[in-house]
């Protein structure tokens, strides 16, 4: 692949209500950073390419309402519907088609805007399964269950990663929920759906944000701290719940071997330095760690127990707090691919990681990680 | 002169409905229709891999080939995976909130390949295992839809 660089990042806050910020508001403000982060202007942005959800913003075409905040105007623009990091995936391939020198990527979600339970039961089909009231919350329990019943992890394991992921969030100003939990209090926290409890969730979330892609060539006259795509792939499984055994992680094993080989990674356990997953449930944290190969099958839980994924352990893992600690949805891919970058450019402020020199940041679409996403991001080509 | 007034306006969307009409198929009609008049569940098998498809459709997609060959599978089967639903939900069919708490399983039909979701009578995890046999339990009324089967009942307790 040719060389292409992440050249600047941006992020809003993360809040359960940005009520003063329609989306076109938050668009602007993390294009906005994004390009002062790049210490670029509008100008120089040669491609945009928008992330959102019509059933999310409650209109048609929503990329359409934020086309002046991105900086589209007079632009090539289009639209990946789907998390963040399918978005730089398109943006990445507009670069490569050698038709554009830089793509700017924005996300946008506004989640106390909606109804997010509705809203999710209407990824499901309509004639077999929204009807029976199935969404996120409930179609992750029958996930968690399947993956906790095959390999006998418990709910104590998961807890691990509610305790970690919120006590990470105290060190990033953009997170919505930073906690000071024990696991104790972690599961006395009441069911949602059996066996995920209130602390095992992610909060719903308002949020925008965006990164600028560059060829190398570009790249080299914007920033002396470019970081660079090392690999990445994306791979799908089956659209129903029933067609899949949801305990399995092949679409993510998949997506990763495709994106380590193009990397030249052959151990990702001892070559990679961090990782942001979409943690938009405890358990997933441990099922994508296992996924993204750095355990074996079912022993995610045991490898947070080691302390190894802490922000002080040999493979830190959502540094930034994940998912747990603010989701606003589709901006959560760009929100891994944005916090490895930062570690990797060691402007990650509290809570930077020494020594970051490869990192993957990972994205899912779908209910039940249906779709994965995997990027390795390093300081190096 | 009146002190300007900061507030912040939010507009709601209102009664307003965005109704759709989806068609099922000729497969997923069959299905709906055996189980609305014959309180039975049928399959469709793939010419290539053989696997079973409840509910019906028209392509294998590992193989993605046609598939034609509809069988009958079992109103009985069993717990692929589980959950019990404590959080209130508008249930989008009714528009009213589903009694708390339900249990909620994927469940694989004897003669099926892949697994349907449905409720469960039992609202207590204990007392639920994965593996676990149940059969389907129809509505006395019934329209074409999956709530036919007003849930599945656990045939060991």
């Amino acid at each position: 692949m040719e060389p292409v660089a992440v050249v600047g990042v941006g992020m809003t806050a993360m809040r359960r209500e940005r009520r003063k910020d329609g989306y076109a508001d938050l668009v602007y403000e993390a294009v906005c950073l994004a390009l002062e982060d790049a210490g670029m202007t509008i100008d120089q942005v040669d491609n945009v390419v928008t992330v959102s959800n019509d059933f999310f913003d409650g209109r048609t075409i929503s990329s359409m309402a934020i086309q002046d905040a991105c900086g589209s105007y007079d632009k090539n623009v289009s639209t990946v519907e789907g998390d963040g990091t399918f978005g730089a995936f398109y943006g990445l391939m507009r670069i490569l088609s050698g038709s554009f020198g830089t793509t700017l990527v924005c996300a946008h979600h506004k989640g106390s805007e909606s109804e997010m339970a509705l809203i999710t039961n209407a990824m499901f089909d309509p004639i077999y399964e929204r009807f029976l009231g199935v969404e996120a919350i409930t179609s992750s329990a029958l996930q968690a269950r399947a993956y906790m019943d095959k390999y006998g992890v418990t709910e104590e394991d998961c807890a691990l990663v509610s305790v970690k992921n919120h006590g990470n969030a105290f060190r990033n100003p953009v997170a919505q929920l930073p906690l000071e939990l024990t696991v104790e209090e972690v599961m006395a926290s009441p069911y949602v759906a059996e066996p995920l409890k209130v602390l095992d969730c992610c909060p719903i979330s308002d949020g925008a944000s965006a990164v600028i892609l560059a060829s190398a060539e570009r790249a080299a006259k914007i920033t002396d701290k470019p970081v660079w795509v090392r690999g990445v792939a994306h791979c799908c499984d089956a659209y129903h719940l029933g067609d899949r055994d949801l305990s399995d992680v092949r679409a993510l094993q998949y997506a990763a071997r495709k994106a380590y080989s193009m990397a030249g990674i052959s151990d990702p356990r001892q070559e990679i330095d961090l990782v942001e997953l979409y943690d938009a449930f405890t358990y997933m944290e441990l099922m994508w760690l296992e996924g993204l190969g750095f355990c074996d099958p079912g022993d995610g839980g045991k490898l947070t127990a080691s302390g190894a994924t802490a922000l002080d352990g040999k493979i830190p893992v959502n540094p930034s707090g994940g998912c747990l600690s603010g989701h606003p949805v589709l901006v959560a891919g760009l929100n891994r691919i944005i916090e490895c970058v930062l570690q990797l450019r060691g402007d990650a402020g509290e809570r930077q990681v020494d020594g970051v020199r490869a990192a993957v940041a990972h994205g899912v679409n779908g209910p039940c990680g249906q779709s994965h996403c995997v990027w390795v991001l390093g300081g190096e080509r | 002169m009146a002190e300007e007034r900061k507030e912040l306006i939010k507009l709601e969307s209102g009664e307003a409905e965005q109704p759709f009409c989806w068609s099922a198929g000729v497969y997923g009609s069959k299905f709906l229709t055996e189980l609305r008049d014959n309180k039975r569940f049928v399959g469709v098998k793939c010419p290539k891999c053989g696997k079973v498809y409840v509910p019906p459709r028209n392509v294998c997609g590992p193989c993605f080939a046609e598939l034609t060959e509809l069988v009958p599978v079992s109103d009985e089967g069993e717990i692929v995976t589980f959950t019990v639903v404590s959080f209130g939900f508008v249930d989008p069919s009714t528009g009213k909130q589903k009694p708390v708490p339900y249990g909620y399983a994927v469940i694989k039909l004897d003669g099926a390949d892949t697994y349907i979701l449905h409720y469960l009578d039992e609202t207590d995890p204990q007392k639920i295992k994965v593996g676990a046999r149940v059969k389907a339990v129809f509505e006395e009324e019934r329209t074409g839809s999956m709530l036919d089967v007003k849930h599945f009942t656990l045939l060991e307790r």
